[in-house]
């Protein structure tokens, strides 16, 4: 239609205008590090498996899980999930329940028989690990991913380190374990079972190994003196432990006192219960909020029995008595004697107080620097340039099992940049996507999924997992309630709300372009963007 | 067919032969009874498809033909005086967009005082608008012209506004030669828009236009209306031929070719005005009558042509620019730029009052003795001006002129006191 | 578009899309196909919330008719941004007459339509408030009352911003407008009685009546989409926050709309032959300060001298709305006085 002049106008004309020139600011995508990934241990990228899991597609979910954890199922049960405590969620209702999806994923898998991926092409390269905790595996798994060959030594006749000897089995059922453990042997290791690395040296030079990855633990239950009239009566919580889960368990009589306030103590004291002692008791010298174990934990053993006396300490065991002192906190908080006694009655003692790490095996490696019982590296794990490297609870650390796998994995990468002569530098992490950057308007209002637990009255006499997993609708709920902070999910809103039609949607998970021809930069999409994907730079020019 | 009829039925039959898709309406004298009829035959299904629509004033009348109209329908509606002064926003739009929009304008003075009868004023006051202005003479023409406006305004796209002299010509009985059917359809061919609102080609009308093009756009508006004066003319010949009529066309000279005083108007005057011209010629006066159909566009050059032997023109005019004088004179002034003629201005007719034949009679004289003044109000009443004009040097508060006119009349009772 | 009962996802009711709905589950917004129909390039002020609201509306519009809308535009800033020549940004069939008209032209392009025989093609006309509430209201009831087929949209940034941010009856007590100047001892606007012109609208009976705002796209489009499933006049009010003339920065035009209703000052709701129908509930309720003080329009009342009487009694306003709509449920109204 040829169109009167000037008063009737094309379609399509107006793009002629470009008002791009208007813009002072731009708005620019950006990934930011989402909290909980930052706070993992084992550097999980949990945004992200959650994201694929929100769409019900879990193999990919636990696929891009396992790329940093090769123990999901493991992880979702024994993990004390500092991810879900620096949850952005936390502050809108409740964290996400990160650790119940992982455990289902982990479980899922196991169930599906979805295996690792396969090992990376050879490159020749021995190593040799020492312990199969979860420092150990972990970094066999991605050492073998690297390609290298692995031998991994441990002086127990089964896999697992403390997560075998020393977590009980109603927290974490052995099958998991074992499946888990598996498929990472089924990348193809070298196992030497049962036999104690006495010289490090020695032994790597035996066999010819090009690093050694150090992952021995701390297999020591420490002392402390206390009078006893019948030692035997006296044992540590690990010896207690490790005899339980090798089925051979000792006799501790009726009434059984636990002295610590850790996580150890309260798996002691459950597990006696669960051996059929009347009273497990435990003896801890400050109050409920100085306690070192999880809230889970504490109010799971209160539920099958276990007690505590607080702000007390045992100066005496002798026969069937316990003398204990009151303490009480001074200003700094830390325990002190009152002079008031008393007494309890107990037919044995378990010393939950910590463990030591036998490091005699590193007697001749003299360029390693062993400080008050711990080793010292580099933040590549390594200890010693001569291609020793250490992690999990034998070097200065948080002692949990997510923490052994971050070390383990990233020691396999350190030991990777020494054999191989490179030095690939980790990536440069994001910048932190914090609370203030999220439009919390746009997530819909859905309060946390708890899983479900065993009755109380089964968990007193059997070693049957107390907490139970989440079904597949709960799991999908919990994965849903995830922000995906600092990573655009692909919510549409930038594309939707510009009153410019300066995003272009790219479609296909391949997510948006913005159109600086036409982006005034008025800074609504990045006020609009749930998660702070987006952000505002001053105009270059 | 020859029908005793009313003016208002005629053109309201007409229209609907010219069958309008969208009739908007609101009532105005002396329009009504126009709208009226319109309102009848669709409703009686005579006229079909057609949407009658009753607005809630004449600036929705105007909005809504100007909506159906830039939807591809043939729009239609009709007004009088204050109800074209409501629209007028819409008036002149309709016109920059160059929407082809029918419009009666029953013409009737404009208040205040408010008075329903009829003058010029109300062309008057959209002559600049755009709108093509089309003046009838009778009701046949008035009838015939819109047959070609609908013609003339959608082959070029400009409104069309058939002017009839309100009660003189819209209420009065007379024998009309109806069209038929057949003959408006032959001659008046689908509505083909040249811009439409079309879900398959869509395009924006009515946008925003700045120094840059504006004047381009109201010169582009002028050489359609200059195109006008070329087809005017020509639908008239045409319409002749097909149906024996002489309606519509430019200027309708009546024995002007020798004549010395010619005398212009528009509208229904032109009636009584032949008749005293032939007394005249039989007398042996060279006098003659110049109507003029078409005021916009302006037909200049067939002014000129028609005027240019005469030695003095008056121009007898239903409305006035107040504090200037005659729109008609001054258009025909220029287009005559004769300084050897008179020109004679007479203003007659405001508010409906009577154009008797012995005041044309007096004109006509004055005007063969070169007595006619430049401008004269026909038949004014000096008198009632004077004591106003006294009234309001003495007082203050004098009052309302055209009430004080009326008591001196006696039309209003005196007040006790006064 | 239908409401979302999947209220579980991430993002599910609130967002503009959700890649883990069905295509057609999602808003019209979240569709690379979508028409908008005010297309890149427009004029319109950073962050406008007209042009935004427009493209909302008109292309969840055009999604319920499959691409047949004509639509007609009162003079306005939508008007003036969106067509300066020798550009428009309209994409598809658009008639700008003049700023009272709106509605009369869109009745004759439905009579149009009509006499055309012409059923699938649709008509949507749209004003700024001045072109509703004042200028164009006149037109706009008698339109209602004849019930011609015409949706009215008016987008409502309370102002006559385009002349320059004067006064309209869309504009509240005490905000500040070239006409009504932050002077004197009452500051700003009057309190008057204001024009409600969803109730009024109501009066007329017509078939559909309803409110939205430009924070809640996902209500916006189902408004829309089910103004679109009646015959006859139809109404939708849109809230669409204006920078310029509300002293608002420009990344807030959503922000503030969402403040505007969750504070209970414009309540949303939809009504059927005059009759309220649904109301969406205050999610989380503010005070209105807090809708107040992102704009400098109302500046004046929170200076060094803080007017507290005029706070309050703009809040009596939306305690009002609240109670009239019932717009959060009696116990949460407990809790929060
Ligand atoms: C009772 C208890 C409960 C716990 N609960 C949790 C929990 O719920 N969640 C959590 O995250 N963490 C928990 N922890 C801590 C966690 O188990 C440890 O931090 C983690 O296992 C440390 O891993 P690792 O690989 O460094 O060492 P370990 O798991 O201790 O493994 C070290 C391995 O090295 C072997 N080894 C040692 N010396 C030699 C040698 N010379 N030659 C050959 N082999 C050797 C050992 O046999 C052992 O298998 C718990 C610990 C205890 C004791
Ligand atoms: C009859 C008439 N009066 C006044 C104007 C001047 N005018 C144009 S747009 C406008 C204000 C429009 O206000 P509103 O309808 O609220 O739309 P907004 O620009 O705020 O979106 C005014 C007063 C006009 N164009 N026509
Ligand atoms: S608004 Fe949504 S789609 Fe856009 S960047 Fe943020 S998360 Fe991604
Ligand atoms: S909303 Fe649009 S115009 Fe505004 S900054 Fe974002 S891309 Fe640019
Ligand atoms: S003045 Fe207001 S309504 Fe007009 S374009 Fe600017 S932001 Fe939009
Ligand atoms: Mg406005």
């Amino acid at each position: 239609m040829k169109l009167p002049f000037a008063i009737s106008l094309d379609i399509g004309s107006g793009r002629a205008n470009h008002t791009g020139s208007w813009r002072v600011e731009r708005p620019v995508y950006v990934d930011r590090l989402p909290p909980c990934n930052n706070a993992c241990p084992a550097g999980e990228n949990i945004q992200g498996w959650l994201y694929d899991a929100e769409s019900g597609d879990y193999e990919a979910a636990w696929r891009k899980l396992v790329e940093e954890n090769p123990l999901p199922g493991i992880m979702g049960r024994v993990c004390f999930h500092p991810c879900e405590s620096a949850c952005n969620r936390v502050q809108v209702d409740e964290a996400v329940g990160i650790n119940a999806v992982e455990r289902f994923l982990g479980d899922l898998a196991l169930e599906k028989g979805w295996t690792l991926p396969k090992p990376g092409p050879d490159t020749g390269k021995r190593i040799l690990v020492v312990g199969a905790g979860p420092a150990g595996l972990s970094a066999t798994y991605h050492l073998r991913r690297l390609g290298h060959r692995v031998r991994l030594v441990d002086s127990a006749s089964h896999l697992g380190g403390m997560m075998r000897y020393g977590i009980p089995a109603y927290r974490l059922p052995r099958a998991v374990l074992d499946a888990e453990i598996a498929r990472i042997v089924a990348m193809g290791v070298d196992i030497q079972l049962d036999h104690v690395v006495h010289d490090v040296e020695q032994e790597r030079h035996d066999g010819k190994f090009d690093a050694v990855f150090l992952a021995v633990g701390a297999q020591l239950g420490k002392r402390v003196d206390i009078p006893a009239g019948d030692s035997s009566r006296v044992i540590d919580a690990v010896k207690f432990l490790h005899q339980v889960a090798d089925e051979d368990p000792p006799l501790l009589g009726r009434r059984v006192v636990i002295y610590g306030g850790g996580d150890t103590a309260f798996d002691t004291a459950r597990t006696a219960r669960r051996l059929g002692a009347t009273d497990a008791v435990i003896v801890y010298r400050r109050n409920r909020e100085r306690m070192g174990a999880s809230g889970e934990e504490f109010e799971q053993a209160l539920g099958e029995g276990v007690t505590v006396r607080w702000l007390s300490t045992i100066r005496k065991f002798d026969g069937d008595r316990i003398l204990l002192e009151k303490m009480k906190l001074n200003g700094e908080g830390f325990p002190e004697p009152t002079g008031e006694f008393e007494e309890l009655d107990a037919d044995s003692l378990v010393l939950a107080v910590g463990q030591d790490t036998d490091l005699s095996l590193l007697d001749h490696a003299h360029d390693v620097t062993v400080r008050d019982g711990s080793v010292e590296v580099l933040d590549s794990m390594m200890a010693s340039p001569s291609g020793i490297f250490a992690g999990g609870d034998a070097i200065p650390a948080q002692r949990t099992a997510t923490v052994a796998v971050g070390h383990g994995k990233r020691a396999a990468h350190g030991i990777d940049n020494f054999v191989m002569g490179s030095d690939s530098v980790p990536k440069v992490r994001n910048r932190l996507a914090s609370f203030e950057q999220l439009n919390t308007w746009y997530y819909a209002d859905a309060p946390r999924t708890e899983r479900p637990e065993l009755e109380r009255i089964r968990r007193q006499t059997n070693f049957e997992e107390v907490v139970g997993g989440l079904s597949e609708d709960n799991a999908l709920f919990e994965a849903r309630r995830c922000m995906s902070c600092g990573n655009c999910f692909e919510c549409d809103n930038c594309f939707g709300v510009c009153p410019d039609n300066a995003v272009i949607k790219l479609g296909g998970n391949m997510r948006y372009e913005f159109d600086y021809d036409f982006c005034k930069g008025c800074g609504i999409c990045v006020k609009e963007c749930p998660c702070g994907a987006i952000e505002m730079v001053p105009e270059r020019n | 067919m020859l029908r005793q009829i009313e003016g208002s039925r005629a053109i309201a039959e007409t229209v609907a032969l010219c069958r309008p898709e969208v009739v908007c309406a609101y009532p105005i004298s002396p329009q009504t009874h126009i709208i009226e009829a319109v309102g009848e035959l669709v409703k009686a299904g005579t006229l079909t498809p057609c949407e009658f629509i009753n607005v809630e004033s004449e600036f929705a009348a105007m909005s809504v033909a100007i909506g159906a109209s830039a939807t591809g329908a043939r729009a239609y509606t009709a007004t009088s005086s204050q109800g074209l002064l409501f629209m007028m926003e819409a008036v002149y739009n309709a016109a920059g967009l160059g929407l082809p929009i029918v419009m009666t304008l029953a013409n009737r003075a404009i208040g205040a005082p408010i008075n329903i009868w009829n003058d010029h004023s109300d062309a008057m006051a959209v002559r600049d608008s755009g709108w093509i202005q089309l003046f009838a003479e009778s009701n046949q023409e008035a009838a015939d012209l819109h047959v070609q406006a609908f013609r003339l305004a959608e082959e070029l796209s400009i409104p069309v506004m058939v002017c009839v002299d309100g009660f003189i010509l819209t209420h009065a009985v007379e024998g009309v030669d109806l069209l038929e059917q057949s003959f408006v359809d032959a001659f008046l061919p689908p509505y083909e828009p040249r811009q439409v609102l079309d879900t398959n080609a869509p395009v924006s009308i009515g946008a925003m236009v700045g120094p840059e093009a504006f004047e381009e756009v109201r010169y582009l508006a002028h050489l359609r209306q200059l195109d006008a004066l070329e087809r005017i003319p020509e639908i008239a010949q045409e319409f002749f031929e097909a149906s024996g009529r002489d309606s519509g066309g430019l200027v309708r000279p009546y024995r002007t070719d020798d004549a010395e005083v010619i005398v212009v108007a528009m509208g229904s005057v032109l009636g009584t005005l032949k008749d005293a011209v032939d007394l005249r010629r039989d007398l042996g006066e060279r006098v003659g009558v110049l109507g003029v159909t078409s005021f916009r566009p302006f037909p200049s050059e067939a002014i000129r042509d028609a005027l240019k032997h005469a030695r003095q023109v008056v121009v007898i005019e239903k409305a006035f620019s107040i504090g200037a004088g005659g729109v008609l004179s001054s258009d025909i002034a220029i287009a005559m730029h004769r300084e050897e003629t008179l020109l004679r201005t007479v203003v007659a007719g405001l508010g409906g009052r009577a154009i008797t034949r012995r005041s044309l009679e007096k004109v006509l004289d004055d005007a063969s003795d070169n007595e006619l003044a430049p401008l004269t109000f026909l038949d004014l009443d000096h008198d009632a001006v004077d004591r106003e004009r006294a009234r309001m040097q003495a007082t203050r508060r004098s009052g309302p002129s055209a009430e004080n006119l009326l008591r001196d009349r006696g039309t209003v009772s005196q007040k006790a006191d006064a | 578009m239908t409401s979302q009962d999947v209220h579980f996802y991430q993002v599910g009711s609130f967002a503009v899309g959700n890649r883990l709905l069905e295509q057609e589950e999602r808003t019209v917004q979240a569709q690379v196909d979508r028409t908008n129909s005010i297309d890149s390039g427009h004029r319109a002020c950073q962050g406008c919330g007209e042009a935004l609201g427009a493209r909302y509306a008109l292309d969840a519009a055009m999604r319920a008719t499959n691409g047949q809308i004509v639509a007609v535009n009162a003079t306005g800033c939508l008007e003036v941004f969106s067509t300066p020549y020798p550009e428009t940004s309209w994409r598809i069939p658009w008639l700008h007459s003049l700023f009272g008209n709106a509605p009369a032209v869109a009745t004759g392009v439905a009579a149009a339509l009509r006499a055309k025989g012409i059923e699938d093609v649709r008509v949507v006309a749209q004003a700024g408030d001045g072109g509703t509430v004042d200028i164009g209201f006149g037109c706009l009831s008698g339109m209602f009352e004849r019930n011609d087929d015409v949706l009215f949209i008016c987008y409502d940034n309370e102002g006559y911003m385009n002349t320059g941010v004067q006064r309209s009856a869309a504009t509240p007590p005490a905000a500040r407008t070239a006409t009504t100047k932050a002077v004197g001892a009452e500051p700003g606007n009057t309190f008057g009685q204001g024009k409600d012109l969803p109730r009024i609208a109501m009066a007329h009976n017509i078939p559909y009546v309803a409110t939205a705002t430009v924070a809640d796209l996902h209500d916006l489009e189902r408004k829309v989409e089910r103004a679109m499933e009646f015959h006859g006049a139809r109404y939708l009010h849109v809230l669409v926050p204006c920078p310029l003339g509300w002293g608002s920065a420009s990344n807030e035009t959503i922000h503030i709309a969402r403040l505007a209703k969750e504070s209970g000052l414009f309540p949303v709701f939809e009504a059927e032959d005059g009759v309220v129908r649904s109301v969406s509930p205050i999610r989380r309720r503010v005070p209105v300060e807090e809708y107040l003080k992102l704009q400098r329009r109302f500046a004046h009342l929170f200076g060094p001298h803080p007017r507290l009487d005029v706070i309050a009694r703009i809040q009596s306003m939306a305690d009002a709305n609240i109670e009239r709509y019932g717009l959060v449920s009696p116990e949460s109204l407990e809790e929060s006085s």
